[in-house]
């Protein structure tokens, strides 16, 4: 069984956002660049598979500027047997990057897709979703727990309302959420061993791929700060607080 | 001229508030017209609901034992069917919403608007990004259906009084077979709903364990508040899931929103810097919580919470 993973490079989590004083976009140069960390959950899954003998093969995949390297060899050193780099400068949006994964789908036979719910950056949660349609399979989203029995996956997912529990047939994509697993450390001999795995770069052009990057974002601006409240020094002061505004 | 089609939200045959809160944001633009779609096996308790909802023009439905449950890939396929002439495909930025919208939008062969936070027009709109770290304008183009998920906390709900007609749809729409229901495990509570709460109390990492939330349930229930958690609670195995609030979780705006034992990680303030007022009780003075708290109380919870609780007799 082949896995394939989608391993999306963003804005390390811990980075706290700037938008530029001119509001042309956030701040991104200089700062620290991780894999999206559901990306990370999404490829532990798949390399857990692995070692259960469910899967024989994982595929890290990513779409990004040729810097993007590193981060697949993250990947590598995580454990993925191989990578493959779509190459372009742009950003792409979901419906774009959704097209261009169903290019790898029709070249590698995945019997598994797993993505992450949502990359940290643009937070969207839509690529996933528009994989499964392109592609014309199921989708199981928002992953908490992932069992393979045979021909199906059986996904347990995190839902408003609870956890609900879906059947799916394979080939499916699924895709994350946080709970799903706690992925591995990088060893230092891994990351030495990742040098010679294989890692193959495509073209973005080359994909033929018709752009679905229909939406314009035409301006940055920071959140609406709430402005700072008062510290009471005890209960009482709280709850005669609460009362004058009606709340209690 | 808009005309938006609003995919409707439910579950045990009740309407959720997250669609009349999508009529509150179609209205923000002025849409000409606001139809309300309800796929479900059984849809008149629910589509009356809906056609109560005040600026709903048609409730449209589709009957069907296959949607029983909300399955993306057998919704999908339907709701492009019914699509056929609006400009506009709305769906709360929910579970449901956010796992339908993108399916509904990559075959209708569009691109997609998530969380819509503010309209500016009827193709104009601010949605957050990193976490809420950032507010971007985008544009859609006019030319092609727009597909949106709507940021739920952003529009208040819609109110009753409406009288909409309710019409059943027939679609012809292939139903896929490959993707079916198990179970959907809930949690059993009798308090309100986080979502649509208008007071809710929540807990974190500071409370410590599953038998020390008691202390949080005990203040929600002499407040008549849902539960919420941060996402640390929540890792710990100290609530269900379903209770975390933040980024990844809920994103809500209760009139009251009391934050215990919750430091303050950013992912979690995105979940409720809409809130009304926001309480803070927390043991460290320099908790990030106090930087965005109406009103904060630095102690040991166990004391506090309890004497709050007292307190409000």
């Amino acid at each position: 069984m082949k896995i394939l993973v989608g391993y999306k490079r963003v804005v390390d989590y811990n980075v706290r956002i700037q938008v530029k004083p001119d509001g042309s976009g956030v701040v991104t140069e200089g700062v620290k660049l991780s894999a999206n960390p559901f990306d990370d959950i999404a490829l532990e899954e798949a390399l857990r598979l692995r070692e259960k003998g469910v899967a024989t093969d994982v595929i890290v995949a990513t779409i990004g500027p040729a810097d993007c390297q590193a981060h697949l060899r993250n990947g590598l050193a995580m454990g993925a047997n191989r990578a493959i780099h779509v190459v372009t400068a742009d950003a792409i949006q979901p419906l774009t990057a959704a097209r261009a994964l169903l290019k790898l789908i029709e070249k590698e036979q995945p019997d598994i897709v797993i993505l992450g719910k949502q990359a940290i950056d643009d937070d969207c949660n839509q690529t996933g979703q528009m994989l499964a349609a392109l592609w014309n399979r199921p989708q199981a989203t928002f992953a908490s727990k992932v069992e393979i029995n045979g021909g199906a996956a059986r996904v347990t997912r995190e839902v408003d309302a609870g956890l609900e529990t879906i059947e799916v047939d394979l080939p499916a994509v699924i895709t994350t959420d946080l709970r799903l697993n706690e992925p591995r450390f990088i060893k230092l001999p891994d990351i030495m061993k990742a040098k010679s795995k294989p890692l193959e770069t495509i073209d973005f052009a080359s994909l033929g791929v018709e752009s679905g990057d229909h939406l314009k974002t035409t301006a940055y601006a920071a959140p609406a700060k709430r402005s700072k409240g008062v510290m009471v020094k005890d209960v009482a002061e709280l709850v005669s607080l609460l009362k004058t505004k009606g709340l209690v | 001229m808009s005309k938006v089609l609003i995919i409707a939200e439910h579950l045990n045959g009740k309407l959720n508030s997250s669609t009349a809160r999508c009529v509150t944001c179609a209205k923000a633009f002025n849409a000409a017209s606001i139809d309300v779609l309800v796929l479900a096996d059984a849809v008149d308790a629910i589509a009356a609901e809906a056609a109560a909802i005040d600026g709903v023009n048609k409730v449209l439905t589709i009957a069907n034992p296959a949607n029983a449950h909300a399955l993306a890939a057998v919704y999908a396929p339907q709701v492009v069917a019914a699509a056929a002439g609006y400009s506009h495909v709305l769906a709360p930025s929910t579970t449901f919403g956010k796992d339908l919208a993108p399916r509904i939008a990559a075959l209708l062969g569009v691109a997609q608007v998530s969380d819509i936070a503010e309209v500016l027009g009827a193709h104009q709109f601010k949605r957050p990004i990193y976490a809420g770290n950032a507010i971007i304008t985008v544009e859609a183009p006019a030319t092609a259906t727009l597909v949106a998920t709507v940021r739920t906390a952003s529009f208040a709900a819609a109110g009753g009084g409406g009288s909409a007609a309710v019409e059943a749809l027939n679609v012809s729409a292939e139903l896929p077979t490959h993707t079916r229901f198990v179970e959907l495990q809930q949690g059993k509570s009798d308090r309100p709903d986080l979502q649509s709460a208008s007071r809710v109390v929540s807990g974190g990492r500071g409370v410590g364990s599953a038998e020390n939330f008691a202390v949080i349930y005990k203040l929600a229930d002499k407040l008549g508040a849902a539960v919420g958690a941060s996402r640390a609670a929540v890792d710990a195995g100290y609530v269900p899931s379903d209770l975390q609030v933040g980024q990844t979780g809920k994103i809500i705006a209760p009139e009251l929103y009391m934050a215990i034992g919750i430091s303050g990680a950013i992912q979690h303030l995105t979940g409720i810097k809409d809130a009304g007022t926001i309480v803070a009780i927390n043991k460290d003075s320099e908790a990030p919580i106090f930087e965005i708290a109406d009103i904060g109380l630095v102690g040991d919870l166990f004391v506090l919470v309890p004497e709050l609780e007292a307190a409000l007799g």
